[in-house]
């Protein structure tokens, strides 16, 4: 008991938040004052007063059960579900790939090396996939970003409707990939679609937004954009209205204008929003599937009949659950995970610069 | 303050609920943010930015409701036709759409259901209890949000063939069950929400943790509890990668089922498919109709911190 009780004084000692300490201690007090029956008294306050009885024992050891271990529990479903579903395959996938598997086999196949990787490093439309992937994603995010951080700007004027403003432009999210997809393709139809259409009274005839390479880059990254502006916007939107007013009134009566205040006090304040989208918004940009694949209708996961829209999400598809190489597949995961780690670092190093430039 | 708030509380009492929040949500944005009225250029390109929004939403219903020849010859209708009911009934008849249907919305309601539940409860422990490797536990959270679902599906597809799970729902159920963005969503909420000394003054009087989170965190918790919902159930309802690979057409959810129809062969009737994208799109498309303020407020209060 002595060992316990010592280790339930220190514990009661070590909270570094001193404030909580005290409002614990008051509020015991008065809830003695207050002559409720000592078995509902806080079981450390028991044991700092020496008085270990036998029914404060076990309570006081399982209340400290309960502090010490429940925090853990509540985490639990969170890092099994990661463990089981995410952390386990994400090794595995790279075990995998040093592997010659087939769809269908369940264990990992003969052992090959690092075939699998340089079998891609010879494959042409393996280095397609990813200049698309490239491609795309720069495409799919910079106008996106850049359009979103004008719509938060205008946003955050005071204007009428602007409740109605900030739903109608967050109403594509809830568009599922298929639907917007599906419907994108026809719009986008070389021979019908609405905006060949459009562009004919502009003099601009017939683009081959199916077959022509960047008319498709440009019509699959518009489905991206269409989907995600507003979401970004609206982050966008809740970060410019957390800036204090004062610098903006300091930057008006320094005689700056609108467009000035939005590019020197705007800006860098909301940069840790900014950071935070082009991250995420360049993971999604990397396993770009369902647009391309439906783009394509027919063709499959070819991402166009000469693979001029295929990303590497794509032809990982095709690789595993076409041709059924598992294993060629896995070698493609494990290298989007290598470029997302590189894109993690510029970005991380990015972030440093940054902040030594503003000297914090 | 009075003034702002005065007007809404008139309205009627239906609003009664609605006016604290609106007024609290006026008052923060006048302390903090920039007021300046918005000119007409402002309301020019918002108006354009709606209508770009809106517009492929509202060709959705027009093509629906017109026939194939109608779409594909020039000038594309731009009103509503007569032949909804007719494209619906071919839906119906080429992909199992109420099957799909009844499986996304078991799909999407499991998963968030149990994202809220499992994040609530991590969200708690990690904004106001303290444990050792606190922390560095929630940095690893942050960082799980990085892994994109690519780097995982061959030793899931495995794992579901060796359990004969193909096909079947629970395959894209429990990998989901509970993801970092809920539980870092939930940790952001109950960090500002919950004051420390409620917490303690339960324990005080002898609630043991799982009473504390009964009757202290989930009351304070339950309006980002439905925002975190909402938005779990939307983008459950739109997976697309994993339930295309895990599921078929034989037992789809409406994501796959869509891809089915419009990955058929090149004879395909155009209104169809667009029919069956709206169908796909209409119940989440009312609920943002109805709640689509909570959604907005919710997106925003989860951004800005980050």
């Amino acid at each position: 008991m002595t060992p316990t009780c010592r280790a339930a004084r220190t514990l009661s000692r070590t909270p570094p938040n001193p404030y909580g300490k005290d409002a614990l201690v008051a509020t015991s007090v008065r809830a003695t004052s207050d002559g409720s029956p000592p078995s509902s008294r806080p079981a450390p306050s028991t044991s700092r007063r020496g008085d270990p009885g036998a029914p404060g024992g076990w309570r006081t050891r399982l209340y400290r059960f309960d502090t010490k271990a429940s925090p853990y529990a509540y985490i639990a479903p969170f890092f099994l579900v990661f463990a089981a579903f995410g952390l386990f395959p994400l090794i595995y996938t790279g075990w995998l790939s040093l592997h010659n598997v087939q769809l269908g086999e369940s264990g990992s196949g003969s052992w090959v090396g690092f075939d699998n990787y340089t079998n891609l490093w010879d494959n042409q439309f393996f280095w397609k996939a990813l200049r698309n992937t490239f491609t795309l994603g720069v495409i799919s995010t910079v106008p996106q970003l850049l359009m979103a951080l004008g719509l938060a700007h205008l946003l955050n004027f005071k204007l009428r409707g602007r409740g109605f403003f900030r739903v109608a432009i967050l109403a594509p999210y809830a568009t599922s990939i298929a639907a917007a997809a599906l419907v994108f393709v026809q719009l986008f139809n070389p021979d019908y679609g609405m905006i060949n259409q459009l562009l004919g009274h502009f003099g601009v005839d017939g683009i081959r937004w199916d077959s022509s390479k960047w008319p498709a880059q440009i019509a699959i990254s518009s489905i991206v954009t269409w989907r995600w502006t507003g979401y970004n916007a609206l982050i966008y939107l809740a970060a410019m209205q957390a800036v204090p007013a004062d610098l903006y009134e300091a930057a008006a009566l320094d005689g700056a204008s609108r467009w000035r205040q939005f590019i020197s006090v705007t800006i860098p304040s909301i940069r840790p929003t900014i950071f935070f989208t082009i991250i995420v918004s360049t993971i999604g940009a990397t396993q770009l599937f369902g647009e391309p694949l439906i783009y394509g209708g027919g063709v499959g996961p070819t991402g166009g009949t000469d693979h001029q829209y295929q990303t590497l999400s794509l032809y990982m598809y095709d690789k595993g659950w076409q041709v059924g190489q598992l294993g060629q597949a896995s070698a493609v995961a494990w290298v989007m995970l290598l470029i997302l780690l590189l894109i993690g670092a510029v970005q991380l190093l990015f972030v440093r610069s940054n902040r030594r430039k503003l000297g914090g | 303050m009075a003034q702002l708030t005065e007007p809404v509380r008139s309205s009627g009492a239906r609003h009664s609920s609605a006016a604290p929040r609106r007024a609290r949500r006026r008052l923060r944005v006048g302390g903090a943010g920039k007021q300046q009225n918005g000119g007409p250029i402002a309301y020019a390109f918002l108006i354009i930015a709606t209508l770009v929004s809106l517009f492929p939403l509202y060709w959705t219903v027009v093509a629906a409701s017109h026939t194939d020849t109608d779409i594909v010859t020039p000038p594309t209708p731009l009103l509503p036709g007569s032949h909804l009911i007719d494209n619906l009934k071919i839906v119906w008849d080429q992909v199992d759409m109420t099957t799909a249907l009844i499986n996304s919305t078991i799909v999407a309601g499991t998963v968030a259901f149990s994202t809220v539940l499992f994040a609530t409860l991590a969200g708690f422990a990690f904004a106001k209890l303290e444990f050792r490797g606190r922390n560095a536990l929630l940095t690893v959270v942050v960082a799980t949000m990085t892994v994109p679902p690519q780097l995982t599906v061959i030793p899931l597809y495995q794992i579901i063939t060796k359990a004969g799970w193909v096909g079947h729902l629970q395959s894209v159920i429990l990998p989901s069950l509970v993801a970092a963005f809920g539980v870092f969503f939930m940790r952001q909420f109950l960090a500002e929400a919950l004051p420390i000394e409620l917490v303690e003054a339960a324990r005080v009087d002898g609630a043991h943790s799982l009473r504390i989170i009964w009757h202290v965190v989930f009351p304070i918790a339950r309006p980002a509890m439905a925002v975190l919902g909402m938005l779990v159930f939307v983008q459950s309802w739109n997976d697309f990668f994993w339930p295309f690979i895990a599921l078929s057409q034989q037992n789809p959810t409406v994501q796959v089922a869509l891809a089915g129809v419009g990955a058929g062969n090149h004879s395909i009737d155009h209104a169809v498919v667009v029919c069956a994208a709206l169908v796909s799109t209409l119940p989440l498309l009312l609920v943002f109709a109805v709640l689509g303020r909570q959604i907005v407020s919710g997106i925003t209060a989860g951004a800005v911190k980050s």
